[in-house]
């Protein structure tokens, strides 16, 4: 909750629009950030919409980014006209296309964004997840899972600052837990050596944050309050595309 | 940064959704359902151990404007006590700052899922209840605006209940010459229509007026649901379509559904009570009001009516027939 008590927070749609900057030192920094949440969906877009190999699609993927601080594709961005999700799956088609076109791979100058692009970790992340439906809804469901991915470090970094670190051990424990059975609150107390209320307060905080961590990535990367509620209704699986 | 599985991934969309229900005596159990403002989660209530259904505002348009309706509809559900209503416990705002309310959970089917495989004479029983539910929230000046098959949960035991009076709206009660208080003159204090120009209903069961998104709409526009409803109990479907059977709505029926959902709310029935009395006098065999019998209507439906007897006859004269004939005298 923001200081104003509300349920969103209220983070400026400032993002996109310090993306379009004519600033190169606002520019950079918005566009790292946009690059954060969209390196996943775009890197494993092109992995499977498009049947590339590990090295050329982290090369593209790299490109891609590096174009886009250069302002070749975001300067045609309108967020009247469409989710910024879809006007870069978009400008991904359009620059694969031009690449089987043309056959070059010119690696760009002097200024290019370099990004730290974790293949293994996103390679691991592909082998598990699933392949069914279209690449659009491949697309879609990488974009979630990166969104939550940030929310999940978003959360890490705000419990340790605040002194939470239970708080977050807890919730990995039972919410990001891969086991079949989970463990019980009791279970989680005595292995924390802290009564069973604690659990259940430590774990409604941390779930309560990362709600917030989750809802203020979203809006810094959407353009408008009606675009956030729809990329919402997306997010939390009210409807697609 | 982790690798979060489709298991996860799934978890956490859940998780982000879920009621915020610290400093509550509720515990989530399971979400069950989207609705149009508000998401349904089955929650254990601690203090009275048992299991209630909480609704509760969706995240994304958790406005205070959207929390006033919940409550506005918790306060509704709260003033109409009635077999065929879902009661109301409990309303508040979460430590999320999400309005909520708790009515009971109810485990059965909706109405859709359950007529299936009803005689017709089952299905108008059905029916006739709803109207009966219907009209008791007319007399306390509530009209519910979305009637539809989803919206009507059949219990355990066959109880019918009314759900999701999100639409409803309170109207001005009128005074009849005999005191009573009814809903049938008012008009709606509010249109169904959002701020944004969403007209709320559902198509198919929305009367024209209120797809018009006209502010005038009154009780007429629930007799017209309750007339697509009837259809839908017929036919399988809540419009009337160029591939609807003939022989599958019997006539006096078909006559009893058009009225109620004529295009002009002057045409409908007047009142629900006169469209349930309608389906009774079908049910008992009785002419409706809706429909000029022909000779050879009157006949069938008299053949149909008193069809043991009839045979009975028929057989007797046969008989007679047959002694007559071979009769050695």
């Amino acid at each position: 909750m923001n200081p104003r008590g509300e349920n969103f927070p209220l983070t400026h749609y400032s993002l996109v629009s310090a993306a379009q900057s004519c600033d190169p030192a606002v520019r950079a920094p918005a566009i790292e950030r946009i690059a954060a949440a969209y390196w996943r969906p775009i890197y494993k877009y092109i992995r499977l919409r498009w049947n590339v190999d590990p090295e050329d699609a982290a090369d593209f993927t790299q490109d891609f980014f590096t174009r886009l601080l250069e302002k070749e594709f975001l300067d045609s961005y309108d967020a009247a006209k469409g989710r910024l999700r879809t006007f870069l799956r978009t400008c991904a088609d359009r620059l694969i296309m031009n690449r089987f076109r043309n056959a070059n791979r010119l690696k760009r100058g002097a200024g290019s964004l370099v990004l730290s692009l974790d293949l293994e970790h996103a390679e691991r992340e592909l082998s598990m997840a699933s392949k069914a439906g279209s690449p659009e809804d491949l697309f879609e469901r990488e974009w979630i899972r990166s969104l939550l991915a940030l929310g999940v470090e978003r959360l890490r970094a705000h419990c340790e600052e605040h002194g939470k670190s239970l708080h977050f051990r807890l919730f990995e424990r039972y919410d990001l837990n891969e086991e079949d059975s989970k463990p019980s609150y009791s279970d989680l107390a005595r292995e924390h050596h802290v009564a069973q209320t604690d659990v259940t307060n430590y774990l409604s905080f941390a779930r309560r944050e990362f709600r917030r961590c989750v809802l203020e990535e979203l809006r810094l990367m959407t353009s408008s309050e009606e675009e956030f509620r729809r990329e919402a209704r997306v997010l939390l699986g009210r409807e697609t595309r | 940064m982790r690798a979060l599985s489709d298991k996860i991934v799934a978890q956490l969309r859940v998780e982000m959704q879920a009621p915020d229900l610290s400093g509550t005596r509720y515990r989530a159990i399971r979400f069950l359902a989207h609705g149009g403002m508000g998401d349904v989660w089955l929650v254990e209530d601690a203090t009275m151990q048992r299991n209630v259904a909480l609704k509760v505002v969706q995240l994304e348009g958790a406005t205070d404007k959207l929390g006033e309706r919940l409550l506005r509809e918790a306060r509704i559900l709260a003033q109409l006590e009635h077999p065929g209503i879902v009661p109301v416990h409990d309303a508040g705002t979460l430590a999320d700052r999400r309005a909520y309310y708790c009515m009971k959970y109810i485990e059965g089917r909706t109405l859709a899922q359950h007529a299936c495989g009803l005689s017709l004479h089952e299905k108008l029983r059905l029916l006739g209840r709803i109207a009966e539910a219907v009209e008791f929230a007319h007399s306390r000046g509530v009209i519910h605006r979305d009637l539809k098959p989803d919206n009507i949960m059949v219990g355990a035991f066959g109880e019918v209940l009314i759900m999701d009076w999100g639409v409803a709206r309170a109207v001005a009660i009128h005074q009849s010459p005999d005191g009573g208080a009814s809903a049938r003159a008012g008009v709606a204090a509010t249109p169904a229509v959002t701020a944004h120009g969403v007209v709320l209903g559902t198509p198919g069961y929305m009367s024209p007026e209120q797809a018009r998104g006209e502010h005038s709409i009154d009780h007429r526009t629930d007799i017209f649901a309750l007339g697509a409803i009837l259809r839908f109990l017929v036919t399988g479907k809540s419009a009337e379509g160029p591939d609807e059977p003939s022989g599958a709505f019997p006539r006096p029926l078909r006559a009893v559904c058009l009225k109620a959902t004529a295009f002009d709310p002057e045409n409908r029935y007047p009142s629900v009570a006169e469209f349930a009395s309608e389906l009774e006098l079908f049910l008992l065999g009785l002419p409706v009001r809706a429909h000029r019998e022909t000779l050879l209507d009157r006949a069938r439906r008299f053949s149909i009516k008193h069809r043991t007897a009839l045979a009975l006859i028929g057989v007797y004269l046969l008989m007679r027939l047959l002694f007559i004939l071979f009769s050695p005298h």
